[in-house]
């Protein structure tokens, strides 16, 4: 799926606590799921709609690219619940999905990533009790999310060599040829950018990054 | 500029001292018997692949500690006051996606300053600096991975230079770069206020240096002036095929 990545634009969504975002998103899901009526469930959203575009003023683009990465999902779906349940049982389960996947777009749209990180790291700090460190968790997910589209980057890169060499671009055997290379990418990547962590003093108190027996010259 | 513990001050008179360094991984060594006190202001480290000059760099703020010997930066052990080392000494590496950790650039180069304890306001104020410094100041809130190649190295300089290092470690920072991002790269810096050392495969980026180390086969081979250095690393390579 797309990453919605956040749009700096200056309205009140914007300003809004990432807390306060997050609980809304909880709200949202609990309101779609525990009253499954159409005119709720449509008039929610609405409400997102209104929110993320009106509101908000994201880009419809963006919105539209969140449903595009879902849609064949939704249809699946709603084939599915069509054939058991009936057509308004399949719109009310494609509705539902839809305004959770444009809801959470909204919030990760409208909200740095450190404001979420913070957030994340508040709610487990009651952890710190059994030895977790909250800001790790914290630096955990900003990570995931900075390394998503690399690792997709590397991947597409693997492809295109492969397939300048007359490799397979698509089915199995594509993926299986791209899986081992990006595998040793991917853990060189992880090497340096712990090394990385250590020079910007993400963890100054423990010893080198470098594992034991790991050359480099 | 604010006061703070971690804001580090260069002490030339002391320098980076190593006294006797080897290191080894498992039975394999990479550097032998370096013995160099660095206090000029621009140290360029030259070597051919595998000579033990990114290993020698890594020593310079402790990201390798040596099996052999000692390092100290203005008088602190490498091994015992790691942290002090690190904040006196910044590391900029080659591949800038590798130690780029954030999803977007001004987030980026806050981590640094977050590690660091700077307050909020202060952080926002040396970030803000840093990207109108490098052009990056309408990036601030993009997605790191959609820069250019040149972006991303200034980018992973911009993280380093927040947090003010007195001495800044560089290694082979033009090698992925285009013609005119490494100029750009290259007169960053010689711009720097800070003492530099840059292992590099590009030896137009060694124009103005001080001093340049050429390392081989784990070696400290030749230690001189620019000219005389490459010209020493020119025969070097000559004689090999």
């Amino acid at each position: 799926m797309t990453l919605a990545l956040y749009v700096p634009v200056a309205s009140p969504v914007h300003r809004a606590p990432a807390g306060v975002k997050l609980l809304a998103l909880i709200a949202v899901s609990v309101v779609v799921f525990a009253v499954p009526t159409l005119p709720v469930v449509g008039g929610v959203l609405v409400a997102v709609l209104l929110t993320g575009l009106g509101i908000a003023r994201l880009p419809a683009a963006l919105l539209g690219r969140q449903v595009r990465a879902v849609v064949w999902w939704l249809l699946a779906l709603a084939v599915v619940t069509g054939v058991v349940g009936g057509v308004a049982s399949a719109a009310l389960v494609v509705l539902r999905l839809l305004t959770l996947v444009l809801a959470a777009a909204v919030v990760t749209a409208t909200t740095r990533v450190t404001e979420l990180v913070a957030v994340v790291e508040w709610l487990c700090s009651p952890l710190r009790v059994v030895g977790v460190r909250p800001a790790r968790i914290g630096l955990l997910i900003a990570m995931t999310l900075r390394f998503i589209p690399l690792v997709a980057e590397r991947a597409e890169r693997i492809r295109d060599a492969q397939a300048a060499r007359g490799g397979a671009v698509r089915g199995i055997r594509a993926w299986t040829t791209t899986a081992v290379p990006l595998l040793v990418q991917v853990l060189q990547m992880a090497h340096t950018t712990a090394e990385a962590l250590d020079a910007r003093g993400a963890d100054d108190d423990a010893p080198p990054a470098r594992p034991p027996g790991r050359g480099r010259r | 500029m604010a006061e703070h513990s971690t804001d580090a001050v260069a002490d030339p008179a002391r320098g980076i001292v190593l006294t006797g360094v080897g290191h080894t991984y498992g039975s394999r060594t990479v550097l032998a018997d370096v013995t160099v006190t660095l206090t000029e202001r621009r140290v360029g480290i030259i070597g051919a692949n595998g000579s033990g000059k990114s290993t020698f760099a890594r020593l310079l703020n402790g990201l390798v500690v040596p099996t052999e010997g000692s390092v100290t930066v203005d008088g602190l052990d490498t091994r015992g006051q790691l942290r002090a080392v690190r904040r006196r000494v910044g590391f900029v590496f080659q591949d800038p996606d590798a130690q780029i950790v954030h999803p977007t650039v001004a987030e980026d180069v806050a981590f640094g300053l977050e590690n660091m304890g700077v307050p909020p306001a202060e952080r926002a104020a040396r970030v803000g600096e840093v990207l109108d410094r490098y052009g990056l100041t309408g990036h601030a809130d993009h997605p790191a991975h959609l820069l250019s190649g040149g972006q991303k190295q200034l980018l992973a300089i911009a993280g380093v230079l927040v947090m003010r290092p007195a001495r800044i470690v560089l290694d082979e920072p033009t090698t992925l770069l285009d013609l005119l991002n490494a100029r750009r790269v290259a007169r960053l810096v010689q711009e720097l206020d800070q003492s530099v050392v840059v292992v590099t495969h590009d030896l137009a980026l060694l124009g103005g240096f001080e001093r340049v180390l050429v390392f081989d086969a784990g070696r400290l081979v030749a230690d001189d002036s620019p000219a005389a250095a490459i010209d020493t690393y020119r025969s070097l390579m000559a004689g090999r095929t």
